[in-house]
């Protein structure tokens, strides 16, 4: 359905912007839309907007080209409907809608939202190189701007600071709420109480206590390229005029009346024309799919300036690794192993699928956390600190039983409502099973462990689409800390052994993080994203080494050598490789593959026999 | 009554004409084409009279064909070049001689191929009373394709020009005939679109046919056709026509001329019956990693109503898009255009899902190209394997169970014994892995759930009897009692893959027994007594019950499974950990290419999964094999030797159960190879399969002979043998000792151990003791045992 005649002029418009944006860090002064509220924005202005398609509505057909006319004079005039929501014409002018010069045309609509379980570091550094600060709109009073400035640089300079502000939100930790969003929310529920009354828009959101705006996204070409839970950074042209709003409360008081107008229920009217104030809608110029959202590398990592990038950081690579493997070892209270297989965990990607398989996956399953500390969310927030997305699931019975985990179509309002587990590749979802205790779940409490068993072994998420379910691949990183082993699968369990038992982990977590320097912390999150996007390789020569290896095991010990301990382990010294900068295996690591994973079976082992049967 | 849709040819307000619309319609017989009621199309979306241009004075519509210019008509429809009279002459030879070639003598009961196919219809009707005549658009296609081009193009102005053409020529016929209406012709089936995607701004106002699945249906609108206005001073009533969907009310009485007097009444003003249903794409149209797409349907009259939520519709309508109204106070309006199709003809295809094999949907559009690149694979020498090699390539060897699931997804010949009273035969091959954890069970199950249309995934720890057959639940709005189907029905004619089988509940598993054997669903809930086809093959997985497989053990004992449940699987195979280097080397460099293979070069490796998808898609609904001569001999054969292997140590190793499984197996074989008959070949490999997995599954781990008892009775027959032979020792043991009315048990367990020239297990003697309890010799009551 793609036949769009894309005429000379229209092309020539995509050129002039991407040539444009290219030019000096020309996009930096775009204004975003993650960043500033829409109501300082000028309508019909060029914005940005980096975001997750969340839902795709249907196609719509749209004037193209219009016809006006002048009653008086019977003057016609054509326009262009391009790019716009609204067919305009002047006072004296309507439109002639039998005109034969129309032309309809096509769009898509994707419901986009920003990107889930995104770390406040993400927009905090996106932003701060921005000048589109200055003011794009006449309304952005400058005393504001100067007051968001230094909070900024405050944070910046101070993480620990900004993790109080958290904590200080009623303990509620991915609620980080910015002062200055306060005010979007503010605008926002003014516009929940309308004088309808009805119950305030559920903009669709997969984490609780998400804020940021959604929007309607057009996309004008190629549609098809793009997925549900793609991460996009669209740039277009801003449309929240009012009309939008008026013409949809029109409707829904002349429903009544006009049959044409109950094609769809007030319910599906709602979700599908929100008043744009509240969900902004974008006229797509420029869309592209970004492969991370990382604002510390550069976006594309093919171009020849990233290359550059690359090669300087991987040189300096093993002091990042150690310094890292140092850091995390202090927030495991002093386990170096665990620290060890955290950083591979931090770095797996599912790269590929053989049939069902997904490869790449590297669940860490980290028991022996204490139950009922606060160490788990310690070790979240150290986790949000060096990911770009992130998500702690408390797993209780309650959350399990109420929460919405599996994204399923409400076919009143025709539209995916989303669920917890629809996340973007490479979020990490931690998973906090030291919560648990006894009680039953019901039958949603059983859905949800049954969607976070599939999600972790075949990286997918079944959507519910009440008639049938629909398959969505997915790729997230997964941590579970317990106590035990963990109900859930894993590829790998890692059991905790603590060296150092800080009398005050709050004290001693925080103390943590301050000490390290904005600088080393920017390492760690560069080195994290980008030796995810490392391509990889074994020699045939290894190959052999590597098959010797697993027969001679097994000829030593057939009973706990198996096909899976094999699978494991060649993904340890795949991210082990990796961790270090090499893209083939050598012998070497190997060897530090198998001797790790010897390590961990051994504390497994000591763990069985003092607790006797467990396992 | 004040709903009535039907334009009546008298005045209802008159008290004379009243009364019940049966007794009307017979009281006053009507026929012919004056005779007979026209009644609206709002289907069609216009009332008005289409505009005729004369071509010779106005260049509208250049593009007229020659043909129609040298018959020297000149007249077009406005804006098209459709000649309503040429269109009506064509229709009516489309409807006079047309005689399908292609028909299949199932697809039409009681109709003469051989006649043209639309009089005998048209006679249908006449007999049947119902005024609708459904037109293939296939076929007016292969008639003239000039005039299924203009029905493509200008439905709107076409089908009311068929409606005429059918009109005439059946009243011709059919001179007396009553009907309720004029005929309406709807035309179905037309292949312009078959992809809700696919539809673009370009099929606007055109005839098309989509595929979908009906996810809401709203209530019944009653449209208002035709307004009734009553002056109030002075009772001068009139009639006003709907317009674009607007009723002008007339301002000034014309009889009295005061204006603002004519009301409206609504008793007497004519409505039609309406219904907005949203379709979304069915989920086979959908490309992966996007949401569905849906489209507004606007029913009216009798096909309100037609369709539920849920159902799988093909739908043939127009193509509409409405420009939202210009809002008065506001000038500009929202550039979009809401869009809905009027439907003309529904077809669903799903609705004998329950019932019977469903050709419509099981036979995926083949291109002949795709047919022949099938048919070429078939013909290769090593298909067979080169198909089991192709399933899921990423798990390693296990050859034999690979092919033995290949065969259940071809499955046997389906055959009905309903006359004979035996009813359906089982054609459906079931099978059971059993084996070590973390040998890919649930791999090649998630696999295999992953290829077939209709499969479906359970885990036997996670479901409930409810949830695998049907459940009864009360709708919250309607107070209804729906019937959910659960997992074995929703697969049926597919596979139901049960993982962690042994962790399924007693309760649960015995559903299955019906399922497995008669291929049915009996439910009896909440005043729902049905019985619903199960016709599933069913691929399980079970884990031992200790944590390893035990070798010293039979299979049963190894999963503690019931034997009547185990005896209902055609196929039985141990995932086992095999201990040997060549294996583990192999292992080894599989796994370790999966992890460094490109993307490209495994695709060269395997078939890939859609072909093996089509490949299998197109054998389960072309081909059928019948046995062959010679293929019955080797069947009755092998069954014999069968037979003949056990006889001679007065064991029974073969049921007739295996028999046909080995039928079944044979015909599956058959299929992998685009045979319609199943020959000797087919026979050995089927025997070779079935043998194997006996081999692995039967095997007795105390004497190592293959014994089917161990999977039909539980016990293998040496086993039985051994423990009547000691309850006989202990018999023997226990008069020797003379009479004593008591014994302690401990004294006598060492006595028999004493006396007994093979060991004897603690669990043996208390078998042995309950032997004879059962036979009323002793019982035992705590640590003494006395005889009675």
């Amino acid at each position: 359905a793609q036949n769009v005649p894309n005429s000379d002029w229209e092309k020539k418009v995509t050129e002039y912007f991407k040539e444009k944006l290219k030019e000096n860090n020309a996009t930096n002064w775009v204004p975003s839309l993650n960043d500033v509220p829409v109501h300082y924005l000028k309508p019909n202005s060029l914005v940005k907007f980096r975001c997750m398609v969340q839902d795709m509505f249907d196609p719509e057909f749209y004037m193209g080209v219009y016809e006006t006319v002048d009653p008086n004079t019977n003057a016609r005039v054509l326009h262009f409907g391009k790019y716009r929501d609204v067919a305009e014409c002047g006072p004296q002018q309507a439109i002639d809608l039998n005109s034969s010069q129309t032309v309809t045309l096509e769009r898509q609509t994707f419901y986009c939202v920003p990107v889930p379980g995104e770390s406040a570091w993400v927009k905090e550094i996106s932003f701060f190189a921005s000048q589109a600060r200055v003011s794009p709109s006449t309304s952005y009073t400058p005393s504001r701007h100067k007051r968001s400035y230094e909070e900024d640089e405050d944070m910046d300079l101070h993480p620990s600071k900004q993790k109080e502000q958290h904590m200080g939100s009623g303990g509620d930790i991915h609620g980080c709420v910015e002062p200055k969003r306060l005010e979007t929310e503010a605008s926002a529920g003014h516009h929940l109480i309308s004088p309808n009354c009805s119950p305030p828009l559920d903009l669709n959101f997969p984490l609780p206590g998400e804020k940021g705006p959604a929007c309607l996204v057009k996309v004008y070409e190629s549609w098809d390229s793009f997925k549900v839970n793609d991460v996009l950074e669209v740039y277009g042209i801003l449309s929240v005029d009012p009309v939008l709003s008026i013409v949809n409360t029109e409707e829904r008081d002349n429903s009544a009346l006009d049959p044409m107008e109950c094609m769809d229920t007030a319910e599906e009217q709602r979700v599908h024309s929100p008043p744009a104030s509240l969900v902004p809608r974008i006229h797509v110029i420029l869309a592209q799919k970004l492969q991370h959202i990382n604002p510390l590398l550069p976006a594309c990592l093919n171009e020849e300036e990233s290359k550059t990038f690359v090669s300087n950081f991987m040189s300096e690579l093993s002091p990042v690794r150690a310094e890292l493997l140092g850091f995390l070892t202090h927030a495991l209270l002093g386990d170096s192993l665990a620290a060890e297989y955290l950083i591979l965990h931090l770095i797996s990607t599912v790269y590929a699928r053989r049939d069902v398989l997904p490869l790449g996956k590297f669940t860490v399953n980290l028991s022996g956390c204490p139950r009922n500390s606060i160490f788990t969310e310690h070790i979240y927030r150290i986790i949000q600190q060096l990911v770009p997305a992130s998500y702690r699931l408390q797993m209780t019975i309650e959350n399990m039983n109420h929460s919405r985990f599996i994204p399923h179509k409400d076919y009143a309002a025709n539209r995916l409502v989303s669920g917890v587990l629809q996340l973007a590749s490479n979020t990490s979802l931690v998973v906090d099973e030291t919560q648990l205790e006894q009680g039953q779940l019901d039958t949603t409490g059983v859905h949800n462990v049954t969607a976070l068993g599939n999600l972790i072994t075949w990286q997918k998420v079944d959507y519910d689409f009440n008639y049938h379910q629909m398959e969505f691949p997915c790729n997230i990183n997964v941590l579970i800390t317990s106590e035990g082993r963990s109900l859930l699968p894993s590829d790998c369990q890692v059991h905790l052994q603590p060296q150092i038992i800080p009398p005050n982990m709050e004290e001693y977590m925080n103390s943590l993080l301050t000490a390290v320097l904005p600088s080393v912390l920017n390492k760690f999150r560069i080195y994290l994203s980008l030796l995810r996007l490392l391509d990889y390789s074994i020699s045939d020569e290894v190959t052999k080494a590597v098959e010797e290896d697993f027969v001679e095991m097994r000829k030593n010990d057939p009973e706990s050598i198996t096909a899976d301990d094999l699978h494991r382990t060649l993904l340890v010294a795949r991210f082990l490789s990796l961790s270090a900068g090499q893209t083939t295996l050598s012998r070497e690591r190997w060897l530090r593959a198998k001797q790790l994973e010897a390590l961990r079976k051994v504390r497994l082992q000591q763990q069985k026999c003092v607790n006797g049967n467990e396992l | 009554f004040p709903f009535t849709a039907i334009p009546l040819d008298f005045d209802i307000s008159s008290p004379l004409t009243y009364g019940t619309p049966s007794s009307r319609v017979e009281g006053t017989p009507r026929s012919g084409v004056r005779g007979t009621p026209v009644r609206q199309r709002p289907d069609l979306g216009s009332v008005h009279k289409a505009r005729q241009v004369d071509l010779h004075s106005d260049g509208v519509a250049e593009d007229v064909v020659a043909t129609e210019q040298s018959l020297g008509q000149k007249l077009v429809i406005w804006g098209t070049d459709v000649n309503v009279a040429s269109c009506k002459e064509k229709f009516q030879r489309f409807l006079q001689r047309f005689i399908d070639p292609l028909a299949k003598e199932d697809e039409d009961i009681g109709l003469d191929l051989n006649e043209p196919r639309y009089m005998q219809r048209l006679e249908e009707i006449n007999m049947v009373g119902e005024p609708f005549l459904n037109v293939n658009c296939d076929h007016l296609r292969s008639f003239d394709e000039n005039l299924y081009r203009q029905l493509i193009c200008y439905p709107q102005e076409v089908i009311p020009t068929f409606d005429m053409a059918a009109n005439e020529i059946f009243f011709d016929r059919y001179p007396d005939s009553i009907l309720e209406h004029q005929i309406q012709v709807r035309p179905y089936n037309a292949l312009k679109t078959r992809n809700m995607r696919s539809l673009n701004p370009e099929d606007i106002d055109q005839l098309i046919t989509i595929s979908g699945m009906v996810i809401r249906s709203s209530q019944l609108i009653p449209e208002m056709q035709e307004a009734f206005f009553k002056c109030q001073v002075c009772a001068f009533t009139t009639r006003v026509e709907i317009d674009r969907g607007r009723i002008a009310e007339p301002s000034v009485c014309k009889n009295c001329n005061t204006t603002h007097s004519m009301a409206l009444i609504h008793n007497r003003s004519m409505f039609s019956d309406k219904q907005m249903i949203k379709l979304q794409e069915s989920p086979e149209d959908m490309p992966a990693g996007q949401t569905p797409h849906t489209v507004a349907l606007f029913a009216h009259n009798d096909l309100v109503d037609k369709v539920q939520p849920g159902d799988r519709v093909n739908v043939t309508g127009i193509y509409r898009a409405v420009p939202i109204r210009v809002n008065p106070r506001v000038s500009n309006v929202k550039s979009v255009y809401k869009t809905h199709i009027d439907v003309i003809h529904y077809r669903k295809t799903d609705s004998k899902r329950l019932h019977g094999v469903d050709e419509e949907t099981e036979q995926k559009m083949f291109t002949e190209e795709r047919v022949g690149i099938l048919k070429e694979l078939s013909k290769k020498a090593d298909i067979y394997d080169r198909l089991s090699s192709a399933l899921a390539p990423s798990i390693y060897e296990h050859e034999d169970i690979k092919k033995g699931i290949l065969l259940q997804l071809f499955g046997g010949s389906r055959k009905d014994f309903t006359q004979t009273g035996r009813g359906n035969f089982r054609a459906e091959v079931n099978i059971l892995l059993c084996g070590d954890p973390g040998t890919s069970k649930s791999q090649l199950l998630q696999y295999v759930y992953n290829l077939v249309p209709r499969g479906q995934y359970t885990s036997g720890k996670g479901s409930s009897a409810v949830g695998l057959t049907a459940y009864v639940m009360k709708d919250p709005e309607t107070r209804q009692l729906v019937l959910q189907t659960g997992a074995l029905v929703l697969s049926d004619n597919g596979i139901c893959c049960i993982d962690e089988f042994d962790k399924m509940n007693e309760s649960t598993r015995s559903v299955l027994h019906e399922v497995m054997e008669q291929q049915t669903l009996s439910i009896a809930k909440a005043g729902i007594i049905c019985q619903l086809n199960a016709r599933t093959s069913i691929l399980a997985a079970a884990n031992p019950i200790e944590s390893q497989w035990n070798p010293k053990k039979t299979t049963i004992e190894n999963i503690q499974l019931p034997h009547t449940l185990l005896s209902r699987f055609d196929l039985i195979f141990l995932m086992l950990d095999p201990r040997d280097e060549a294996y583990d080397r192999r292992l080894a460099r599989h796994l370790v290419s999966l992890y460094y293979q490109s993307e490209e070069k495994m695709e060269e490796e395997y078939m890939d999964m859609a072909v093996l998808r089509d490949y299998i898609a197109y054998a389960r609904s072309y081909i059928n094999p019948r046995l062959s001569e010679e293929a019955s001999q080797a069947l009755i054969e092998a069954y014999v030797d069968m037979r003949k292997i056990g006889s001679g140590r007065g064991m029974v190793s073969a049921y007739p159960r295996q028999l046909e499984s080995l039928i079944r197996l044979a015909e599956a074989h058959a299929k992998v190879r685009f045979s319609e008959k199943v020959e000797t070949i087919d026979v050995e490999e089927a025997k070779r399969l079935h043998r194997e997995a006996l081999k692995q599954s039967a095997t007795d781990p105390r004497t190592g002979i293959v014994d089917i008892s161990i999977l039909t009775t539980g016990m293998s027959a040496t086993a039985r043998k051994r423990k009547e032979e000691l309850a006989q020792a202990l018999r023997k043991l226990i008069q020797s000792k003379g009479k004593t009315p008591a014994l302690k048990y401990q004294q006598l367990f060492d006595d028999l151990r004493a006396q007994s020239d093979t060991a004897v297990t603690k669990e043996m003697f208390e078998e042995a003791l309950r032997a004879l309890a059962d036979d009323d010799f002793l019982t035992v009551t705590g640590k003494t045992v006395r005889l009675l």
